[in-house]
């Protein structure tokens, strides 16, 4: 019966919805991804003001100080909707978790000099706090920003960010054989070690910004651009080099997750900027902010990752990051 | 040294807890600034316990599971043009009012999930409403997804989410979730994840879902239980929050309980619509409202009451006057679309014989006696070509926005229920006590709400005409009117045309 | 109805995967009421009702995680508690 019905053929009366066929033309098929991103937010008609907030609607351009004619004219390359996104992670977290069972079964922690280990303890596990902090910050973005698109690429960031504070805490509990000494011993340097304490107050100066865009720049654009290449990077080849390609395997995640995530950071820094003059000198201004900030909150961080080197090496860092950003159109 | 061995809750709390500390440079309250300003008082969020210790691992691993099989189903519907099995083409209006008018609260939802998520004090209390707003991003996406085939073959599916914003019927749900964003993260997450959610969500989903399989319609039987999977860990979340409040400190109860009531109401007043997708939209209807309602609000509903009644939480005010309700509003809402037809973006269709010889047998005190001469009249004019659609606008209530068709069914079932209220010199108008204890308790929170029918006599809708208006929406003239005739119809004819078994609305 | 304990119920996909958690129910809660609807099957039970693991992994003859319930689960009414050996759904 199907099959009959099959053989003759059904024509559609149309091939996309309708907003998509404004944004992408009629004559084709929308992708999943365009069908799942665009459009779903409402943009009018608002009923009640927020309690908390009697100046905004419920959903509001004037939010943000980058102002966009088109909400939408940003598109992630990835093409994440929730189930390429829930199915892109879970091939990941399957190698990460084939990587934390072998490394818990052979004990290949006994291997790693204790120096390494010191190290990882030292500059890795607190991390974990930085990743929390992230999960916030993404999670704030989804809550104020713009656009379906926005929100749904700002949420799958937020529990990305979860999911690798999980991980640093795995890490931290495996390092111990699950007591919690070394969790316990990081969170009261992000607390109190004087090396942590530009990074924590930076970070809790982040936590009330009023400018979700702003936020995106300083977590997504600076923070992130700064400690990914610097210490799931060439920290941990350091750490190779000296005997610790164990905890290479552990935060393969990290850096598998940041070369992917650079990917659409850096679409939406050309857009955004290529829009208007407004909108480059703004998103200037605000990494040149936050760069200046963060680069000294991270350098006795550095120091205490490399050494002598930790300076020249933050150095390096930086300038990899302004010279991508400026190809995207964002120069300080 | 053999590693110590972590249970599922001790493990859970390690990778959930003292990530989170205590700001020193900024201070606690202006980091979370609005969890206090609605008087809940919360002394210890460390208590804050999740029935479910998802880590976000183990998240990704059975989400993606769950969407790998929902996929393949939904690429299979369309290969096959699975739509060829549906028990009707007329059975699409309830996809149509769904996707316009409920997967828009979805992502609501989702929005609504990351403020808490972002803004709630507590570690655990956060991860858990991020999980829910990620999951209400999942439901939003993969409806989006499912129902895109059925766009592409039907009328009346290709606008929604510029229709959720405008359509006269379609700001009942709207107002009902902008009510819920636009209070605090405490009444939010009572209103949506107890009062909807535990409450009243297995009236939405259950039986339409349900419908669904029972009505041919794979695909949305499979968003539909795919979404539910997610949907049970909702409805612990409110159950728990609930709980939680209450047990955190004395004076939350009065406000807790206040909550409830409202939003009971409020939720209760939007499911009206679902009553009349289960009782006539669907073509054969595996189980009526009313039965709906008895399994899971009065039976279920109240063992769940019970339990909380030990907090000295009560059973939602009016809960009475709703199972009262029950024997009437699919009706009386069907009705209104059915008089207004030209102007809903989706077909309505009187019902056949045979659908209302079932509403007399699920309704025996009231089908017969107040419902079916009323469209028994209906066919008889449309029959004889002089049927007309209503002339003029309905008034709509102040705060649910439905139009005032409700009865007072405790009294008279007869006689249109209505009460109104002055407030600044201007009267209010609402269906209902519980509507206007609302408004009567938030008055500048309800003098705000964009009413469709004011806003088109204000001229903010297009124009004066009803064409005009028709086309603000982005309704085609293919997507309103009668089922049969339509060009869904014709389409449904012109497939089954061979087969027998067709059934007609 | 106060004389008797209120009811739990627990709601999955009527599908090969929850066959073994609907037969491991029917096992473990003998009083338990099991009703096939369209697509889902619907077990309650008065005041408790049990998803043993052991009793899962012995039919379905492999490991089994608690939390694959989640993958078929459609709804349900009670009180949680998950572990790694059951998941149990009450009204006190």
């Amino acid at each position: 019966m199907s099959i009959e019905i099959s053989a003759k053929s059904i024509t559609p009366v149309r091939l996309a919805y309708g907003n998509l066929q404004q944004r992408f033309g009629d004559k084709k098929p929308a992708s999943r991804y365009q069908e799942a991103v665009y459009d779903i937010q409402p943009t009018a008609n608002f009923q009640y003001r927020p309690l908390w907030d009697k100046n905004h609607d419920i959903y509001d351009v004037s939010k943000t100080a980058i102002v966009m004619e088109d909400w939408y004219s940003f598109a992630d390359p990835r093409q994440y909707y929730y189930g390429s996104y829930t199915i892109a992670r879970a091939k990941q977290q399957e190698v990460a978790e084939h990587n934390f069972a072998f490394v818990d079964k052979r004990d290949l922690f006994d291997a790693v000099p204790e120096a390494v280990k010191q190290a990882v303890r030292d500059v890795l596990i607190p991390l974990r706090h930085v990743e929390w902090a992230a999960n916030m910050n993404n999670c704030q973005i989804t809550d104020e920003c713009y656009g379906s698109n926005f929100s749904s690429v700002a949420m799958f960031n937020a529990m990305d960010r979860l999911g690798m504070a999980q991980y640093v805490t795995r890490i931290g509990l495996l390092l111990d054989g699950n007591e919690e000494t070394t969790l316990d011993a990081a969170k009261q340097a992000w607390m109190d070690a004087p090396q942590w304490q530009g990074l924590r107050h930076a970070i809790e100066d982040m936590f009330v910004l009023d400018d979700w865009f702003e936020l995106m720049v300083a977590q997504n654009f600076v923070l992130d651009g700064l400690v990914f290449p610097l210490l799931y990077d060439r920290f941990e080849k350091k750490l190779t080099q000296e005997g610790g390609s164990t905890v290479a395997m552990l935060t393969e995640f990290m850096d598998d997750w940041y070369q992917e995530t650079v990917r659409w950071t850096n679409a939406l820094a050309k857009v955004t900027a290529k829009e208007s003059t407004e909108n480059q000198a703004l998103l200037s201004s605000w990494v040149s902010k936050w760069m200046d900030r963060l680069s000294i909150a991270l350098e006795p961080i550095a120091i205490e990752a490399f050494g002598d080197d930790g300076a020249n090496e933050l150095v390096e860092v930086k300038a990899e990051l302004l010279d991508r950003l400026a190809k995207q159109g964002v120069t300080v | 040294m053999p590693a110590k061995k972590l249970n599922l809750r001790k493990r859970y709390e390690l990778l959930t807890r003292g990530m989170g500390w205590e700001t020193t440079y900024q201070k606690m309250d202006d980091v979370f600034p609005y969890d206090s300003f609605e008087g809940i008082k919360i002394t210890d969020w460390d208590k804050w316990e999740d029935p479910f210790r998802l880590t976000m691992d183990s998240y990704w691993k059975f989400q993606a599971e769950k969407e790998k099989k929902l996929y393949a189903v939904i690429d299979s519907f369309a290969q096959n043009n699975g739509q060829t099995n549906l028990a009707c083409a007329s059975y699409l209006s309830a996809i149509k009012l769904f996707i316009t008018g409920v997967t828009p609260l979805e992502y609501g939802a989702h929005r609504g999930f990351a403020h808490l998520g972002r803004h709630f004090r507590g570690d655990g209390a956060r991860i858990a409403c991020q999980m829910q707003a990620i999951d209400e991003l999942r439901h939003a996406q993969t409806q989006v997804h499912t129902i895109s085939h059925y766009n592409k073959h039907f009328s009346g599916l290709h606008d929604p989410f510029h229709q959720f914003d405008r359509v006269w019927y379609l700001s009942v749900p709207k107002s009902f979730i902008e009510d819920a964003m636009s209070s605090g993260p405490f009444e939010f997450i009572t209103s949506i994840s107890f009062a909807f959610e535990y409450v009243l969500t297995n009236l939405l989903f259950v039986p339409f879902m349900s419908g669904a399989a029972y009505n041919g319609d794979m695909a949305t039987v499979t968003f539909g239980f795919s979404a539910q999977s997610d949907e049970s860990r909702h409805m612990t979340l409110g159950l728990e929050i609930i709980k939680f409040m209450l047990e955190q400190h004395e004076d939350n109860l009065p406000i807790i309980q206040r909550w409830m009531d409202k939003h009971f109401w409020r939720a209760y007043r939007l499911l009206g619509l679902v009553a009349a997708m289960q009782d006539y939209m669907l073509t054969n209807s595996p189980m009526s409202w009313k039965e709906a309602w008895e399994v899971y609000f009065v039976e279920n509903g109240g063992a769940l009451f019970e339990d909380l009644s030990r907090y000295g939480l009560k059973m939602p005010k009016y809960h009475e006057l709703a199972t009262a309700e029950a024997d009437h509003i699919s009706h009386q809402i069907w009705s209104v679309f059915c008089s207004l037809g030209n102007a809903t973006g989706f077909h309505t269709f009187l019902p056949t014989e045979e659908k209302m010889a079932w509403l007399s047998e699920k309704y025996p005190d009231t089908f017969d006696k107040y419902y079916r001469p009323r469209f028994e009249y209906w066919a008889e004019q449309k029959k004889a070509g002089t049927f007309e659609y209503q002339k003029g606008l309905p008034q709509l209530c102040q705060v649910c926005q439905i139009p005032m068709v409700f009865t007072e069914v405790q009294t008279d079932p007869m006689q249109i229920s209505y009460r109104v209220t002055e407030h600044g010199g201007d009267k209010y108008h609402f269906c209902s006590d519980g509507c206007k204890d609302i408004f009567e308790h938030e008055p500048e929170k309800y003098v705000q709400a964009w009413l469709p029918v004011h806003q088109i006599y204000q001229g903010n809708c297009g124009g004066p005409t009803l064409p005009e208006v028709l086309d603000w929406y982005k309704f085609k003239p293919e997507d309103s009117g009668d089922y049969i005739g339509s060009k869904d119809y014709h389409r449904w004819q012109e497939w089954k045309g061979a087969d027998k078994k067709v059934k007609q609305a | 109805m106060s004389d008797k304990k209120n009811t739990v119920f627990l709601i999955l996909q009527d599908n090969e995967d929850a066959r073994p958690i609907i037969e491991a129910v029917e096992q473990d809660n003998p009083d338990a009421n099991i009703q096939y609807q369209p697509g889902m099957v619907r077990m309650e039970a008065a005041g408790r009702l049990l998803v043993n693991r052991v009793t899962v992994e012995e039919n379905l003859g492999r490991e089994w995680d608690v939390q694959e319930l989640h993958l078929n689960l459609i709804s349900l009414g009670g009180n949680i508690d998950e572990d790694e050996d059951k998941f149990e759904i009450s009204w006190r």
